[in-house]
């Protein structure tokens, strides 16, 4: 299930606006790249024209596959989305929501199996969420929400993730709890990763390749270390930042003060 | 866990609050089949005490020897006359009033769905101020209705509230841009449809004062004409319709998460929204022609059943059918015996006896809505 990501000439826009301008990009297997940027320079925009969801030109190829010659069921056995800050039902356990994430492998009338019971109950498992599987949505805390996303998304079985701002609204201890978990799938079934973080040192952390975004364009893209400089923080975000070293040798972005 | 379950409903099955000695995936909200069972048993207990008690003066043992006689081929206690009353007035307008209200639930249903908004109910896209305008129109230009043998105001209302519900797709398409759902433009769409029409009604009636308490009467809705003729109409479409919606629950489950995630699981959002809205639409056109303007249905039943029997429309759905259906067979019942032998609107019936009863479900589902 190991399959990389290539997008070729991607430009995408709502109406007649256009967002993004002819992206270039590849994605090995089981890598993880990290979009960056600052706000509204399209980095969400980037990962809804890979899934899909927005209008857009140029190509998508997950592995061998063109997304545009895949049906949407097909793209949607391969591709996985979160989206930031989904929206949450009312009134449905965890067990059926992530249920809902088998729907790609579902005739469109038909009911889950038990084999799609077992990948939920695996998942949930996995994502230490089997104690909750049972309880309604909305009286989970924020963290065990976006698990609960994420379990959904997993139950998809795809290939490859798209993630958007996995950590949004998460403490800094569940969002490390978060990345970790995604790591780990990453390096157990070999998922190819691309996902946006405005934490960058998140970014740097825990992707192996980041790209920088700046009006729909991309400006820089490599490993963390060569992207993320103090030069180009200032001139794409307007930052004023040092670059520290962490005691595991990964960069830290740190904000300085103005004087 | 920290907050224990209020009813025994939402009691997760398998475990207990202090450790999970079963390995499962947990609660799946789905229709238990004694759930089904129990709502087909109301029904077929509202449909025989409706068709023992009725409305008129026949006493229930009478009626009971009458329905033992025509199941067994025995002899007949009752008087040609009163074997009528039983078989082409009672019985049609009792299945009838089933039919309507399990159409209007189901199809509230689907639109609080569809919009992902509790207070959608089946006539928000215009579908009874067409219908009214149509049944007006045919009352002020076709005197003396009665003595034809196809009674056209059912068949022009039918007409008319799909009309409307198309008008109302059609304004809220071309309003709507590409990329855009289109929900909330629909919504608005259906507001001015609605208004138009109504507008156009009253004028219609207002040139013509005389058809004033005919049309009044219709508007109000109710079962007092009902025959197997009203049945065979409404049957088809409401049968057609109800299949579809309650195939495509876990569908309207899936929407709720939202287009962009509905479709990022490999569905076409548009496309569901379509087939669901022309299916409930066809519900309630056939209700609205055969049954006039009946109100509050396709609210309170489906948030009845939402929070009694569970939030998947998998559940709702069919459950909502059910419901509908004993609900509106009970109204029926009351209109017609309350102030024997005049008849209540229906409508003041279903307010008056669904109001309350909802809230008092609301009051006892407390903390989880």
């Amino acid at each position: 299930m190991t399959v990389g990501l290539t997008l070729r000439d991607l430009s995408a826009g709502y109406r007649k606006h256009p967002v993004l301008h002819e992206v270039e990009l590849d994605v090995p297997a089981g890598g993880w790249l990290a979009i960056i940027g600052a706000n509204g320079t399209g980095k969400s925009t980037l990962l809804k024209a890979i899934a899909g969801l927005v209008p857009h030109t140029g190509d998508v190829w997950i592995g061998e596959h063109k997304a545009s010659e895949l049906g949407r069921r097909e793209l949607a056995r391969k591709l996985g989305y979160l989206p930031q800050g989904a929206s949450l039902p009312d009134g449905l356990t965890v067990t059926d929501y992530v249920l809902l994430g088998r729907t790609p492998h579902l005739g469109a009338l038909a009911r889950e199996g038990q084999s799609d019971v077992d990948i939920v109950t695996a998942v949930l498992g996995r994502l230490d969420l089997s104690h909750l599987a049972s309880r309604q949505l909305r009286t989970l805390s924020g963290g065990e929400q976006q698990r609960a996303v994420l379990a959904r998304v997993l139950a998809q079985h795809t290939g490859v993730l798209l993630l958007d701002e996995p950590t949004t609204g998460l403490d800094i201890g569940h969002a490390q709890i978060l990345l970790e978990l995604v790591d780990t799938l990453r390096r157990e079934d070999g998922t190819t990763v691309v996902s946006t973080l405005h934490d960058l040192t998140f970014a740097a952390q825990y992707a192996d390749r980041i790209v920088l975004i700046n009006c729909g364009r991309v400006v820089a893209t490599g490993t963390p270390d060569e992207v993320l400089t103090a030069q180009a923080l200032t001139e794409y975000y307007g930052a004023r930042t040092t670059l520290l070293t962490a005691p595991d040798g990964s960069r830290v972005v740190a904000p300085l003060r103005g004087s | 866990m920290l907050r224990a379950p209020r009813a025994g409903k939402s009691a997760p099955e398998g475990t207990s609050p202090d450790g999970d000695p079963h390995p499962v995936a947990g609660k799946r909200t789905r229709l238990r089949p004694v759930v089904l069972l129990l709502g087909l048993l109301g029904l077929v207990v509202v449909f025989l005490g409706a068709v023992l008690i009725g409305s008129s003066g026949l006493g229930w043992r009478q009626v009971l020897a009458e329905i033992v006689a025509q199941l067994t081929g025995g002899v007949s206690p009752l008087s040609e006359r009163d074997a009528a009353i039983i078989w082409e007035l009672r019985v049609p307008r009792i299945v009838l009033a089933g039919l309507v209200g399990a159409a209007l639930a189901s199809a509230g249903a689907c639109y609080q769905a569809v919009f992902r908004n509790p207070l959608a109910d089946p006539y928000l896209l215009g579908a009874a101020a067409g219908a009214g305008m149509a049944a007006t129109i045919v009352m002020v230009t076709v005197p003396a209705v009665r003595g034809w043998p196809v009674d056209p105001i059912p068949i022009a209302a039918f007409a008319g509230s799909l009309g409307g519900v198309g008008l109302t797709w059609l304004l809220g398409r071309s309003a709507s841009g590409r990329g855009s759902s289109g929900t909330g433009t629909l919504l608005l769409a259906g507001v001015a449809v609605a208004a138009f029409l109504t507008a156009v009604q009253t004028f219609v009636q207002q040139l013509n004062v005389d058809t004033l308490k005919d049309v009044y009467l219709w508007m109000l809705g109710g079962f007092n004409l009902a025959d197997w003729n009203a049945v065979l109409l409404a049957l088809p479409y409401i049968g057609l319709a109800a299949v579809v919606l309650v195939l495509c629950g876990r569908l309207l489950d899936v929407l709720g998460l939202g287009d962009a995630e509905a479709a990022s699981l490999g569905l076409r959002p548009g496309r569901i929204r379509f087939l669901v809205l022309a299916a409930a639409s066809l519900a309630t056109a056939a209700a609205v022609s055969v049954s006039g303007l009946i109100g509050f249905v396709g609210i309170v039943v489906p948030h009845i059943v939402r929070l009694l029997a569970g939030s998947s429309y998998r559940v709702i759905v069919p459950m909502s059918l059910i419901a509908g259906a004993i609900f509106l067979i009970v109204a029926d019942q009351l209109a017609g015996n309350v102030r024997y032998p005049a008849e209540l609107p229906i409508g003041v019936i279903t307010a008056f006896t669904g109001a309350p009863f909802f809230v008092l479900v609301l009051r006892s589902a407390r903390g989880r809505v």
